[in-house]
Parts: structure tokens; C-alpha cells; sequence
């Protein structure tokens, strides 16, 4: 058995532990030591996305308990590929920080490090409960993290982020148990075997499990009318925890489209696709009103905050559609909005404090010190979440709406994607002019930040040039992973597959 | 039992959502604190109730309580634990920070 499954787990949680006890007292070996261990993360992750392109599904049993008794690691196309995605955030996130971000707390590597461990956690368990504990990691690092920095803006979203999350875990927690008394297990594998024969009486308590588990993803990717609480946490969040925190709606996606299209898929029986005619509806709405708060924004942040919940919108919407190929749109899109979502944000930043005073309050301000390198950025960035050509944006909004065509909902995803898409067009020039035109002749006030915060930034939006360039072999593998998802059979046998095998050696020693 | 056991959660769940709904912060831990009890016993009682059972593994003995829940109900008791410790620091720092106890506080401001 190959330990490389577990180490996307290990690297974050041995550095965070190393972390937490230096707290903050030699922020030159922490530095060290967080770069480190998040380069290691991305090297592992891309070895993992490698393995997982000729379609082995890699499984890792923790302490050798066959499944589903044991809990198993699965990392299979859709795993790594959110791996990598989570790994390259964070390595530019952390670059950012270590340019100075980093000194409004002691702990903020430590922490750094638990919430990729609880992003990673939650990418790779094949375990409904397993689930929820590495939810639980993220969040509870994710309310530390967005106090990073302290401030009346702050503790007010993160009391909100907290109530609501904590609500949202004892909703999940019902919903495992109502499905764990229907089925008796919680291996995703084992449940999907289970659900696909479940007799009608058990299908009322599987249908109640599986919608309120659709509560919970759907809080965490900040679904109409569940994410109300996303804007105000984003937009006061600190520039590089803002930047990391663009792919933790993508984990909500991501356990929707892992529980519900693995367990609640269209062969589960008296409870198949329980929730694919929700989602359509549901991500319209959360589009039409993400659009609606980019519109209203007054500030910078709080614009790219709401441009979150629109991309979290459209990926439920298209995973609407249910086609295969709407399935691989969704890939594309989430690996284009992320690391432009993030690279925007580390933007924010960079803004925010060449402007001084102002910060990103779309106002008339002073002159910032590099205007031109930050424009041309902010163009790239405001063409790449806005979807228009050339740019990776553009090529997965028409990969979406392509696979929206025959839908019968087709009118309304194309008017309602189409149409958010030209007034984000219109909010964005807005803001940039208001950034970088209306200055007055006033000389800069503010302080430019060091080569590496520059640097994290541009990596990340070039990413949706290198989106752009790498469109075919990116899209062959995002297809590749839909055909691998639908394929549920597959990922059963996978994991089911020591089932027998080899028991663990306290049950060989049992008489 | 199995109605005794129905009747609690839903008394719990009742109190700890209109806690819940409260507009100041201690409210609010308290409603969360009562809905995480609910939620616990509603685990606990999701592996079937077994009453009269040994509670232990003994060889010979056929009537056995599922010790899955046990063990998931442990887990969920210790992050609750944590998570409302840290939501009372957090709204004390609130307090501080934002002058009241209102969950809204300073949104007028």
C-alpha cells in the first residue's frame, strides 16, 4: 500500500502542530517551515493528480482496517485534482503572507496549516462522518483566520460565521444519523450499495438524511438564501486568509457533487437524484442575487466577495443540468474561478494598501504607487471572472452553456448566466475605473508591498492564462473525471475491494 | 423508551432553535449548547435503543448495543465542546470589542 494518500493530510497537520508550539516566536523559522511544508503539499498533490490520470482510483486504508469498517482515503481524478487546486492556493496565499501579512497573530501559520489539513481531510475521506470532522477542522481554523488581524468588522462576521456553521454541523450531524439508522453504514462506498436497495421504508429517513445534508453543503457554499453570511465574513477577511477561503465554497461543490452524485446518483433506487432538480432553481437564485450584491458593493472586497457566491452559483446551477458534460464544465469553471477568485483577492490587498487610507472603498482617492503593473493585473483578473474572450472564463462559461443546450431549462440558464455576466462587466469597469482613473493629481500616499505579495498575485492570475493555453489537455482531464464519477460502480469496487481480504491483526488474534 | 427518547430531542431542539432566534449573544451559545444535546442524543439513539444489553462486548451474548454511534457520539460531544468554547470567547470579545451583546450590534453604525 502507497502512503502518498495520507501525506496530504500528515504535511499540514505535523507542520501545524510543529507551528502552534513555536507560536509566534521566531517568525523566520516559521516562515520556513510553513513554505516548506506547503511546497511538499503541492509536490505531493501534483505526484497524486499524475497517479490519477490513467484512472486508478488510489486507496488508502487508515491503520489497515478494511472497508467499510475502517475509514479509507480515496483519491481518485476529482480528488486530486481539487488537491492540486487547494495546494497551489495555498502555496501562493502563503507567499503573500510571508510578504507581511502574516504579523496581526501569533498563530497565523499554525492555523494556516489546520485549514488546509481540514481542505485537504475533506477532498480525500470516502467516509460520511470523516466528512464532518474534517469540516469541523476547517471551520473552527477558518473562524481563527478571518480574525486574523483583529477589528470591529471582523469579530462581528466571524460571530455570525460561527452561530450559523455551528448550526449548519448539528443539521449535518442529524442527517448522518438519520442515514446511518436507514443503512447502518457510513462509507460512501458501502452507502451507496446500500441506498441503491433500500426498500421504501427506508427511503422517507434516506430522503430526510440526504436533503438536510444538502443544507449543510449548501451553507458552505453560500447557496440562496444560505449565504448571506459570506460577504461581510470575505470582504473583512485579511488578503491572503481571504485569498484561501475562495476554495472553501468549492468544498461545499465538491460534497455535493461526491455525497449526492455517489450515494443519492441516478441508480440509487427509491431515492435517485434526489436532489438534481433542486439544484437548477437553487443556483439561478444564488446568481441572480450574488449579482445583485456585486452591483450594490461600494467597496473592493466586498465586490469579489460577492463574485464568490456567484461563481459557488453558477458551479450548483450547471451541476443542475446533470449531464456528464455539465459535469466537466463545473471542473473547469471551479479551477478558473478559484485561482482567479484568490489571485483577486491577494489584488484587494496589494490595493488596498497603495492607496492608503481609503483602502478599497470605490471612492476618489490619491494616486497609487504602481498604478500600471496593478492595472494591467486587475484587467486580467476582472477578464478572467467575467467571462469574457479570450481567458479561461470565458472558455468555461461557454463550455457550460454549451452543455446547457437541449436542457429544457436552457432559456433561463443562458439569460440569467448571460445576463449577470454583462452587469459584472459593468460593476467591474466601474470599479477599476474608480481605482486607477479617478485620482487627481495628488501624489501617492500609501506603501507598496514587497516583491513576493506581487509575485503570489500575479502567479494566481496568470493561471487563467495558463487555463487559456492549457484548455485541451485541462479539459480532456476535467471529461476524463465526469466519465470516472458517473462510473459509481467503479469507485464502489474500488474501495470495497479488500473487503475479506486481510482483517487487522487484533481480529486474527481473536479465537 | 423509544417515545421518551423522541419526546427529549424534540423538546431539546425546540428550546435550543428559539434560543436560538435570541438577538443576544448568550441566548444564543445557550440555544446552540442545547441544540448540540439534541443532536447528540438523536446519534446516540440512531444505532437503535437496546435497553436490558450489556454495554461491552461479552462472548455468548447475542443482544449487543451497536457500538458505532457510541463511538460517533464521543466525537461529536468533543468538537461541540470546542466549537462552544470558542463561540463564548469569541462573544466576549464581541462584547468588548463592539460595546453590546447584540448579535447585530454596530450594523446601524
Amino acid at each position: 500500500m502507497s502512503h502518498l494518500a495520507v501525506l496530504p493530510v500528515l504535511i499540514p497537520l505535523v507542520a501545524g502542530a510543529v507551528l502552534f508550539l513555536t507560536g509566534g516566536r521566531a517568525r523566520g523559522v516559521e516562515r520556513v517551515i510553513a513554505l516548506a511544508a506547503t511546497a511538499a503539499l503541492l509536490l505531493v498533490s501534483l505526484l497524486l493528480l499524475v497517479q490519477a490520470a490513467d484512472d486508478r482510483v488510489l486507496i488508502y486504508y487508515v491503520g489497515d482496517w478494511p472497508a467499510p469498517y475502517g475509514i479509507a482515503l480515496v483519491v481518485d481524478r476529482l480528488s486530486a485534482l481539487m488537491l492540486s487546486l487547494a495546494a497551489i492556493l495555498g502555496c501562493a496565499s502563503l507567499l503573500y503572507a510571508v510578504g507581511g501579512d502574516d504579523r496581526g497573530g501569533r498563530y497565523f501559520y499554525a492555523l494556516f496549516q489546520m485549514q488546509l489539513l481540514g481542505i485537504n481531510g475533506a477532498f480525500l475521506t470516502g467516509d460520511l462522518f470523516n466528512l464532518f470532522v474534517f469540516f469541523e477542522i476547517l471551520l473552527i481554523a477558518s473562524y481563527a483566520l478571518q480574525l486574523h488581524g483583529g477589528g470591529r468588522e471582523r469579530v462581528r462576521a466571524a460571530l455570525h460565521l460561527v452561530v450559523l456553521n455551528l448550526v449548519g454541523s448539528s443539521i449535518f450531524l442529524v442527517g448522518i444519523g438519520a442515514i446511518y439508522a436507514a443503512t447502518g453504514t457510513l462509507n460512501m462506498a458501502d452507502l451507496a450499495m446500500r441506498v441503491a436497495e433500500a426498500s421504501p421504508e427506508q427511503a422517507g429517513l434516506l430522503r430526510v438524511g440526504g436533503l438536510l445534508l444538502l443544507v449543510v453543503f449548501a451553507l458552505k457554499a453560500a447557496l440562496a438564501p444560505l449565504g448571506f453570511w459570506l460577504p461581510p465574513a470575505y470582504s473583512s477577511a485579511s488578503a491572503p486568509v481571504a485569498a484561501l477561503f475562495a476554495i472553501m465554497t468549492k468544498v461545499g461543490v465538491y460534497a455535493i457533487l461526491r455525497v449526492h452524485g455517489l450515494v443519492f446518483g441516478p441508480e440509487a433506487g427509491s431515492v435517485a437524484s434526489l436532489v438534481i432538480p433542486l439544484l437548477l432553481p437553487a443556483g439561478l437564485a444564488t446568481i441572480a442575487v450574488a449579482t445583485l450584491g456585486v452591483l450594490a458593493s461600494r467597496d473592493l472586497q466586498r465586490l469579489l466577495a460577492h463574485l464568490v457566491v456567484l461563481s459557488a452559483g453558477t458551479l450548483i446551477c450547471a451541476l443542475g443540468l446533470g449531464s456528464e458534460a455539465a459535469v466537466s464544465a463545473v471542473l473547469y469553471y471551479a479551477l478558473n474561478s478559484t485561482l482567479v477568485g484568490g489571485g483577486l483577492f491577494l489584488l484587494a490587498g496589494l490595493i488596498a494598501r497603495e492607496r492608503g487610507a481609503v483602502g478599497g472603498r470605490l471612492d476618489e482617492a490619491r494616486n497609487l504607487v504602481r498604478p500600471v503593473p496593478l492595472g494591467t493585473l486587475f484587467f486580467l483578473g476582472a477578464v478572467g471572472v467575467a467571462g469574457l474572450p479570450p481567458l479561461a472564463g470565458f472558455v468555461a462559461k461557454l463550455y457550460i452553456l454549451q452543455s446547457a443546450l437541449g436542457h429544457p431549462a436552457a432559456a433561463w440558464v443562458f439569460g440569467v448566466i448571460l445576463g449577470s455576466g454583462l452587469l459584472v462587466v459593468v460593476t467591474l469597469s466601474r470599479a477599476g475605473s474608480a481605482i486607477f482613473w479617478r485620482t487627481g493629481d495628488a501624489p501617492a500616499e500609501g506603501e507598496a508591498a514587497g516583491p513576493l505579495a506581487s509575485l503570489s498575485t500575479a502567479l494566481l492570475l496568470l493561471g487563467t492564462v495558463a487555463l487559456m493555453v492549457g484548455a485541451g489537455p485541462t479539459t480532456a482531464y476535467t471529461r476524463a473525471t465526469a466519465a470516472q464519477l458517473a462510473d459509481r460502480s467503479g469507485y464502489v469496487t474500488a474501495v470495497m475491494a479488500n473487503l475479506g481480504v486481510s482483517p487487522p491483526a487484533s481480529q486474527r488474534e481473536d479465537p | 423508551m423509544e417515545i421518551l427518547i423522541s419526546l427529549l430531542v424534540g423538546v431539546m431542539t425546540a428550546s435550543g432553535v428559539y434560543l436560538l432566534l435570541r438577538s443576544h449573544t448568550f441566548p444564543v451559545v445557550l440555544g446552540l449548547s442545547m441544540l448540540g444535546y439534541a443532536v447528540n442524543v438523536f446519534l446516540f439513539a440512531s444505532g437503535g435503543l437496546t435497553p436490558n444489553s450489556a454495554p461491552l462486548v461479552e462472548h455468548g451474548l447475542s443482544r449487543l448495543p451497536d457500538p458505532l454511534p457510541q463511538a460517533l457520539v464521543l466525537t461529536a460531544i468533543v468538537i461541540g465542546f470546542g466549537m462552544i468554547a470558542f463561540l463564548i470567547v469569541l462573544a466576549l470579545r464581541a462584547l468588548r470589542d463592539l460595546g453590546d451583546d447584540g448579535v447585530d450590534s454596530g450594523d446601524a453604525r
